[in-house]
């Protein structure tokens, strides 16, 4: 198991003149709705406590006004919380002072925004190389830093244009290039692709994973696309209402909701597309040579025609091709059937 | 009493009463400026030594090098040829008609209020997009010395400070400044909140925020402010004259008080020609400053 990176714990954002006052009758059940119409406060987050490890992508999902924006904001304190604690690597961010907490923000994290939120007034070198002049590095060192990242985001031969010569999945590549460039250890992703046309956004995710391989960030992906949620996450938090309704990866999501929330999200996805063959695998077994062999990390999709010439199931190997279980070929059928209710 | 009266005229503040008041408002006032006169005088010398100095430059050096310094000028704020060339003309007649050394005054005068309004009025704006409480405080003095008439400032300004050049400085400045300040306000509160939360997101200070993205980002805003003090300061040069501002004024004052129709025609239009000059090189500079908008290639 991965290292915590990001811990939160019983983190509460109530929005109104008077928010202290309310925690205590939200704790005690109040929900959103009755807070407004009552008390006329708006509940942002109650109580929300959330484990993020290190090095992997976190998505935050949910419909709009759910609390998922307000919680990343959470991260870098651009919000500051009602109650509760945010610890990133073992230190408190809600008690850093002005000082720390900038420090902190220039260092450790790094921001991409729903619209790019770049800057109209400077060419796309300066945007990029924000960060980095907000932390006074010498002139030569960040604008070669800043070219690095514009070339790893395909841009190259942009630098001196505006933003507003740009199409926006181009702005954003912008975004996601300014927010690594300070070599942050936390990516912070607020409905990054979601204002990008269907296909741009298919290619930002994977250029997005594609980064991620070699850079192993920590990121916490807000959407409110499931797909986008299923394609990125190694685990999916699921808010409503302010509250978290679940956190697991993208099997337990699809296989066990933890509520009709949960359930009426997932309802239309593709399960054969998304469930891998280790989420079925019986682990153990013999090798059966007359079955034909596939990957744990296949999704069941990928193995349907391997399953048609099976005799009895499939042999599963992981990525170092060993042996590690079996699928029989009732299960698969099993869950055909059940994906089609 | 009797009680229709009551309704019928106003129950007003006795004659005598009334007297009392003004005599003791105006004692009070004149006992301070005797008092403060000459020291709140010296603060100003530095400003009144570099606007003669400024005048002394504008009026004795070659006409033929300050034309062509002013086109220079003009041609770097406008990059308009037309512009260049009408403004070549209209200094050639101003000279021809005999209005060069006035016109040369109430350059200097304008440039040095501007500068000024400047210099003060950024800052101020600044403050006030910074905080809602000084912005509710500016805001109604701003409202008066916009609608103030300005003879009723030029009595205690020159009650205060005499008569000459620097009171007259101080009441163009007084009615010409709002706009700058308003518009500062206005440019940085007007800057996108998304790109605020980003740099925010960066780390960046207030300072960083400020210089880097709000600034910036208001300059548009900022200059047509500048803009229009020129054309509030300009405006403000006849009034300016009746307290002993030399310049284009004088000319129209003298033509009021004597019916002189021509010459207050031509000092009138000398005073539109540096207008329109002024105002054409604020704008088109202001706009070239927000190019990025447009998404031109620079």
């Amino acid at each position: 198991m991965s290292e915590i990176k990001i811990k939160i714990e019983n983190l509460y954002k109530i929005f109104g003149s008077r928010p202290r006052e309310y925690t205590d009758i939200v704790r005690d059940g109040v929900d959103k709705d009755e807070l407004l119409s009552k008390y006329n406060h708006v509940l942002g987050l109650d109580n929300i406590s959330l484990d993020i490890n290190e090095h992997s992508i976190q998505v935050v999902m949910g419909l709009s006004g759910s609390g998922k924006s307000t919680l990343i904001r959470h991260i870098n304190r651009l919000i500051e919380p009602t109650e509760g604690t945010v610890t990133v690597d073992g230190e408190d961010i809600t008690k850093l002072n002005k000082m720390d907490l900038l420090e902190f923000r220039r260092n450790k994290t790094g921001m991409v925004f729903q619209r790019f939120a770049l800057f109209p007034h400077q060419n796309i070198l300066d945007n990029v190389q924000f960060g980095l002049s907000i932390k006074n590095l010498d002139k030569s060192d960040s604008i070669e830093r800043a070219m690095y990242w514009i070339e790893k985001v395909g841009l190259t031969g942009f630098e001196n244009k505006f933003p507003n010569q740009l199409s926006g999945g181009m702005q954003q590549r912008v975004g996601l290039a300014r927010a690594l460039a300070t070599d942050p250890d936390i990516l912070l992703m607020d409905e990054a692709f979601s204002a990008l046309d269907p296909l741009i956004r298919t290619d930002m995710q994977d250029q997005l994973l594609d980064l991620q391989k070699n850079l192993n960030k920590t990121i916490m992906f807000i959407t409110h696309d499931l797909d986008e949620a299923l394609k990125l996450g190694d685990r999916i938090a699921i808010l409503n209402g302010g509250k978290l309704v679940q956190d697991g990866n993208a099997e337990e999501i699809l296989l066990k909701p933890a509520d009709q929330y949960v359930a009426n999200f997932v309802k239309d996805v593709n399960r054969i597309k998304v469930l891998k063959i280790k989420t079925i695998l019986d682990q153990g077994g013999e090798r059966a040579n007359s079955n034909p062999t596939v990957n744990v990390n296949d999704s069941i999709e990928n193995c349907l025609p391997a399953i048609l010439e099976s005799q009895s199931g499939l042999n599963v190997i992981d990525e170092k091709n060993n042996f590690v279980g079996s699928v029989s070929k009732n299960k698969i059928i099993d869950i055909l059937q059940k994906s089609k209710d | 009493m009797n009680f229709t009266e009551f309704f019928i005229s106003f129950p007003e503040m006795s004659k005598e009463s009334l007297r009392l008041f003004k005599k003791s408002l105006d004692g009070a006032y004149r006992n301070f400026s005797r008092e403060y006169g000459d020291a709140i005088e010296a603060v100003f010398d530095p400003v009144l030594y570099f606007l003669v100095w400024f005048e002394k430059i504008l009026q004795n050096s070659p006409w033929p090098a300050v034309i062509i310094v002013f086109l220079l000028l003009i041609y770097y704020g406008s990059r308009s040829v037309a512009l260049t060339i009408s403004s070549l003309i209209a200094f050639l007649l101003i000279g021809y008609f005999g209005m060069w050394d006035d016109t040369m005054s109430t350059v200097s005068i304008i440039g040095v209020c501007t500068l000024m309004s400047i210099g003060l009025g950024i800052p101020i704006g600044i403050l006030m997009s910074g905080s809602d409480r000084a912005r509710a405080a500016i805001t109604p003095i701003l409202d008066i010395m916009q609608t103030m008439p300005s003879f009723v400032y030029l009595i205690p300004v020159v009650m205060l400070l005499g008569i000459g050049k620097i009171p007259g400085l101080l009441a163009v400045i007084i009615y010409a400044i709002p706009p700058i300040i308003r518009l500062t306000d206005l440019g940085i509160r007007e800057v996108n909140k998304e790109v605020l939360e980003a740099a925010d997101a960066f780390g960046a200070n207030r300072t960083q925020k400020l210089f880097r993205v709000q600034l910036p980002l208001a300059l548009p805003t900022i200059f047509a402010g500048i803009n229009q003090t020129i054309m509030m300061a300009l405006a403000m040069v006849v009034i300016a004259s009746m307290i002993g501002v030399k310049g284009l004024g004088q000319p129209v004052l003298k033509a009021i008080t004597n019916q002189y129709f021509t010459m207050g025609l031509l000092n009138g239009l000398a005073i539109v020609a540096l207008a329109i000059i002024f105002d054409r090189v604020s704008q088109s500079f202001g706009k070239r400053m927000q190019q990025y908008r447009a998404g031109a290639n620079e």
